[in-house]
């Protein structure tokens, strides 16, 4: 069975950390992850950028109506994280355009994030 | 990291919300920061044995709110504090506290905390000064250091600057719409002015102040992050980053100004850069510019270039274009004026500066450009007679430095100025982006 994990942090406090503070941590969490990596356990990893970056897009159902693109990150409210998807776009208009298109029809919200640091599959 | 270390970026991050809602609640700049201050003792005592509490912020003000009240009560301060045990039911009331200070109360209280710093009588080093000491809660002597000054004297700057904001009376009612929109115009000028303080010196040995330009950053993605759909804050951020992103290159080994076209763009900072033209990209969906979005755009046409040459001074010229209706100043046709030398040769750009002499007569940048416009064009003692004054007008020893490097060029081999003009000329420079200072 494979598994997400999902990091969750205070950003202000993670943004309030000095680099080396920052480094520590990145130090500390490889030495679990490089072992992961050479059994090949591991998955692609990302960093993501501060929600700052975020676009949030929700979508209407089949009311017909236009999609809601929002700033900022998804405030969740009884929705949960369900899952994700990664996908390469040229900018953020496109990235909008194929959240729009997933999730067509759907109540879906989407939150559209920059990705910071990418780590393809079986690096560590 | 050592417990106290990771208590230190909580405490720090807590700290604008929560000293802005404590001062709210006691309507009083110093007593506030008492109460906060002996919150922040408390939680170095409390936090390492029972764990950090779940909303940091709401523990403060709550804890930071009974202190104050005691010693209120008291009358005296040398009056001993409650027990901690007195503040055990801090879970149940924390829930409390968070719920009424939702995110829109602290998102006022922030904003009035750095809109009290931005008093229209402060010069902008005291403003500054006060932001980073009551905002960022700098110490006095990081301050001090970072302006080259004495602890004493910056202490006194501090005392001076904080007695007059105490009568200045920002109320403390919920803003309006309007009010609201000045102020963070305000707050958002003063953000940069931090920035500008480190990015560019005003004076001192040190060319650069990376902490202040550190500083700058996150007091704007604390304000983008309280008012996440305004595109001019998304651009303030924007441009503060992509700035910033060129710090490692902007200066040699010893301390020398390099200029863009000869920096080294590998030690360009490409996570920033990226992060900045998210932001451009955000706030451009709006439509609705303005002069941090238009700064941050230019800065992000040179981020883009791979190489000097490859930079879209065409596309720069109109941005700065744009920037002189927004907001007519001389500095920024005097910019405007360096993409155009580079799009249609130095002599337009020389007749574009030329009216700009009498408001930029003691502007260090103006004599800079001047200089090396004269000097493409071969007017060497003129170019001279430009560099001398830049000089005698320099802020650092780095920008000083760095015009006597052109003047050393135009002593040593005026001949190459006359036969290839551009390489020795170099980039002219780009002006740093203080507008507010004309």
């Amino acid at each position: 069975m494979l598994y997400a994990f999902l990091c969750c942090h205070d950003e202000a406090v993670v943004n309030s950390w000095t680099k080396e503070q920052d480094d520590a941590v990145l130090a500390k969490r490889h030495k679990v992850t490089e072992k992961l990596a050479a059994a090949g356990r591991l998955g692609p990893a990302l960093r993501l950028m501060p929600t700052t970056a975020a676009t949030t897009v929700r979508m209407q159902g089949k009311t017909g109506r236009d999609p809601v693109v929002l700033d900022g990150p998804f405030a969740e409210t009884k929705e949960a994280l369900l899952g994700f998807y990664l996908v390469d776009c040229a900018s953020l208009e496109e990235a909008i355009e194929v959240a729009k298109e997933i999730g067509r029809d759907e109540k879906v919200v989407f939150e559209i994030r920059p990705v910071k640091l990418y780590v393809p599959k079986g690096a560590a | 990291m050592t417990e106290i270390a990771w208590i230190d970026p909580l405490l720090r991050s807590a700290r604008p919300q929560a000293l802005g809602a404590l001062m709210r609640y006691f309507r009083d700049l110093d007593r506030a920061e008492e109460a906060f201050q002996e919150a922040c003792l408390r939680a170095l005592r409390n936090w390492p044995l029972n764990g950090p509490p779940r909303d940091p912020v709401a523990w403060l003000v709550l804890v930071g709110r009974n202190v104050g009240l005691d010693e209120a009560r008291r009358g005296k301060k040398t009056a001993p504090l409650p027990e901690d045990d007195a503040i055990s039911d801090l879970e149940d009331a924390e829930d409390d506290v968070a719920e009424r200070l939702d995110n829109s109360h602290y998102r006022d209280d922030v904003l009035r905390l750095l809109f009290i710093c931005c008093h229209p009588d402060l010069p902008a080093v005291q403003q500054i000064a006060l932001a980073l000491r009551i905002v960022s809660g700098l110490t006095v002597k990081e301050i001090a250091r970072a302006f080259l000054v004495s602890e004493s004297a910056m202490e006194q700057r501090i005392t001076r600057a904080k007695s007059r904001v105490a009568n200045a009376d920002v109320p403390f009612e919920t803003p309006g719409a309007v009010e609201r929109a000045e102020r963070l115009g305000a707050v958002a000028a003063m953000v940069y002015l931090v920035f500008n303080e480190g990015y560019s010196a005003s004076g001192g040995e040190a060319h650069m102040r990376v902490p202040l330009c550190e500083e700058s950053i996150r007091l704007a993605r604390l304000l983008l992050t309280l008012f996440p759909g305004e595109p001019e804050i998304m651009g303030l951020l924007a441009l503060l980053l992509l700035q910033h992103a060129r710090a490692a290159a902007r200066l040699d080994a010893d301390g020398a100004i390099v200029l863009l076209d000869d920096q080294d763009r590998g030690l360009w900072d490409r996570d920033l850069m990226a992060e900045g033209h998210a932001l451009i990209e955000k706030a451009v969906r709006h439509r609705r510019p303005g002069r941090y979005q238009i700064q941050a755009a230019i800065a992000g046409v040179h981020a883009h270039a791979q190489t000097p040459q490859d930079t879209g001074w065409t596309e720069i010229d109109q941005l700065y274009a744009a920037l002189e209706r927004i907001e007519p100043s001389p500095v920024i046709t005097l910019n405007r004026a360096v993409a155009v030398s580079k799009v249609q040769g130095p002599a337009a750009a020389l007749a574009m500066i030329e009216p700009l002499g009498g408001p930029l007569v003691s502007y260090f940048h103006f004599f800079g450009v001047q200089g090396a416009l004269l000097a493409q064009l071969g007017r060497l003692d003129e170019a001279r007679i430009a560099f001398d004054r830049a000089i005698a007008l320099a802020h650092t020893p780095a920008e000083a430095a760095h015009i006597r490097m052109h003047l050393d060029r135009l002593m040593k081999d005026g001949e190459l100025w006359k036969n290839n003009p551009k390489k020795a000329a170099g980039d002219v420079g780009t002006p740093r982006p203080r507008t507010s200072s004309v």
